[in-house]
């Protein structure tokens, strides 16, 4: 396998056009929609445009992704998702621990390193968190979160076509946080896509629960989204003891 | 006299233990520390949770009793509405603020009791506390330790003006997401649309509606 074949620029290219295709037909759509908003936020100045997209997205789990991930959860005995988890967060806390070193945290990183040991081997492959067992505590960290801690700035809130809630710095982060994923590199497509897929559902049916307690603590469940959402981003670039915000009575 | 290691050991000991005698029921009448608190309000709420079958089914009722009983008395509940309402709190008649509380607080026993139906063989872990003896407020950071990650709680307190009053919590966050926070856009939409009473309504509908779901 060339170098070339690993970045796999072929079919990244393809994946881009038509995203950027799906955003634009997208943005016309929602644009076309577009209210004036109630209660503006300063951290969400495109608020009318982040409604279209959540409710786009809202749409497309209440018939795709939700009834996927429930028929998945229905299906599979819970050691056996657990094992599906544990072995997409061993593929995760590769890069993890890369960012980790890049946010010069050594205890994190080492950690990092020894899951990605102990479970890839003993683990069989990162199917048993071995490494949780023995007491070493799992430091997920993206490029997006290096970027947080370095300083960098959220910026705008933004809601994503299918992937959901960002900010424009993750929105930057985003190709990196793709080429570090170890299943973009994946050399059979099938096998890729496979994985992609499953990773996707599962992940969504291990958080059908918090859906439902979404659904019953939200009077909007956008504002709700966006304020968690928000308000966690900046406890982690805070290292989970953020300073007082601005304007805000504690 | 010369004295041995041990025998100084011992009376050491003796004195200390003397003291212990002592002091404690003169500790015990002061101000319990906020982190000891949040700590023996932890460990009684998760031992009687363990201890309860009918709450780990998911009994409401069980739920809203071990709620009003344990831990609402530490809680300042008005304060925790009055700050998710906002200025609007301040326009409210002493009836509308009491039907936001009532209200409110059905909506967040009913999204917690979910979460307290799950506890199995959790424990509590406590962070050091940074603050100053004289401060009136107070973050307690815990960890909630269990199977998988570690869950990050922290809880704001205020002390109660007054001698043996005590510390209560009037916010709460979980995984660096504060409560009344997230609530704060949410109510205000509500209240510049429709009103006071349009917040209580939506809450009343919305707590129905939960109520239904069961």
């Amino acid at each position: 396998m060339s170098r070339f074949d690993m970045f796999n620029l072929e079919p990244t290219h393809r994946l881009m056009r038509g995203a950027a295709g799906l955003l634009l037909g997208l943005t016309l759509l929602v644009l076309q929609g577009c209210a004036t908003v109630a209660s503006p936020d300063p951290r969400d100045p495109l608020e009318s445009f982040n409604r279209g997209m959540f409710s786009f997205n809202d749409g497309l789990d209440r018939v795709v992704l939700k009834p996927t991930a429930r028929a998945y959860q229905a299906t599979l005995p819970s050691w056996a998702r657990k094992g599906v988890g544990n072995f997409f967060n061993n593929l995760e806390d590769v890069w993890s621990a890369l960012n980790n070193g890049l946010q010069l945290r050594g205890q994190e990183m080492g950690d990092s390193i020894g899951r990605v040991m102990v479970n890839s081997t003993i683990g069989l492959g990162g199917v048993f968190d071995v490494a949780s067992d023995l007491g070493i505590d799992r430091h997920p960290a993206n490029f997006g979160l290096t970027l947080g801690r370095w300083g960098i700035r959220p910026g705008p809130y933004l809601v994503l076509p299918l992937l959901g809630p960002a900010t424009l710095r993750e929105v930057a982060a985003l190709p990196v946080d793709q080429q570090g994923s170890l299943l973009t590199h994946m050399p059979d497509e099938a096998t890729r896509t496979g994985l992609t897929v499953l990773n996707v559902v599962d992940t969504r049916a291990t958080y059908l629960r918090a859906g439902d307690v979404v659904d019953g603590a939200a009077l909007d469940r956008y504002s709700f989204t966006r304020d968690a959402y928000l308000q966690r981003q900046r406890n982690d670039d805070y290292d989970g003891d953020p300073p007082p915000e601005e304007g805000t009575e504690p | 006299m010369i004295l041995n290691k041990r025998q100084v050991v011992t009376a050491l000991a003796a004195v200390v233990t003397l003291s212990a005698m002592v002091f404690a029921p003169a500790v015990r009448a002061e101000d319990e520390a906020p982190d000891a608190l949040i700590k023996r309000l932890s460990v009684d709420v998760l031992d009687s949770i363990k201890a309860d079958k009918a709450i780990r089914a998911g009994d409401m009722a069980r739920v809203v009793a071990l709620v009003d009983s344990r831990i609402m008395p530490n809680v300042n509940f008005q304060r925790m509405t009055a700050s998710a309402v906002g200025p609007g709190w301040r326009q409210a008649t002493p009836e509308q603020q009491k039907r936001l509380q009532d209200e409110f607080k059905i909506l967040l026993v009913r999204t917690y009791a979910g979460a307290l139906a799950q506890v199995s063989d959790q424990t509590i872990a406590m962070k050091p506390l940074r603050a100053a003896p004289e401060d009136k407020e107070v973050v307690v950071r815990t960890e909630v330790k269990g199977r998988g990650d570690a869950i990050q709680l922290d809880y704001r307190l205020e002390k109660t003006p007054g001698v043996g009053a005590g510390w209560k919590i009037y916010n709460l966050n979980v995984l660096g997401v504060w409560l009344v926070e997230t609530y704060r856009s949410q109510f205000a939409q509500q209240i510049n649309a429709k009103g006071i009473d349009g917040l209580i309504d939506t809450l009343t509908e919305q707590n129905k509606a939960n109520a239904k779901k069961g």
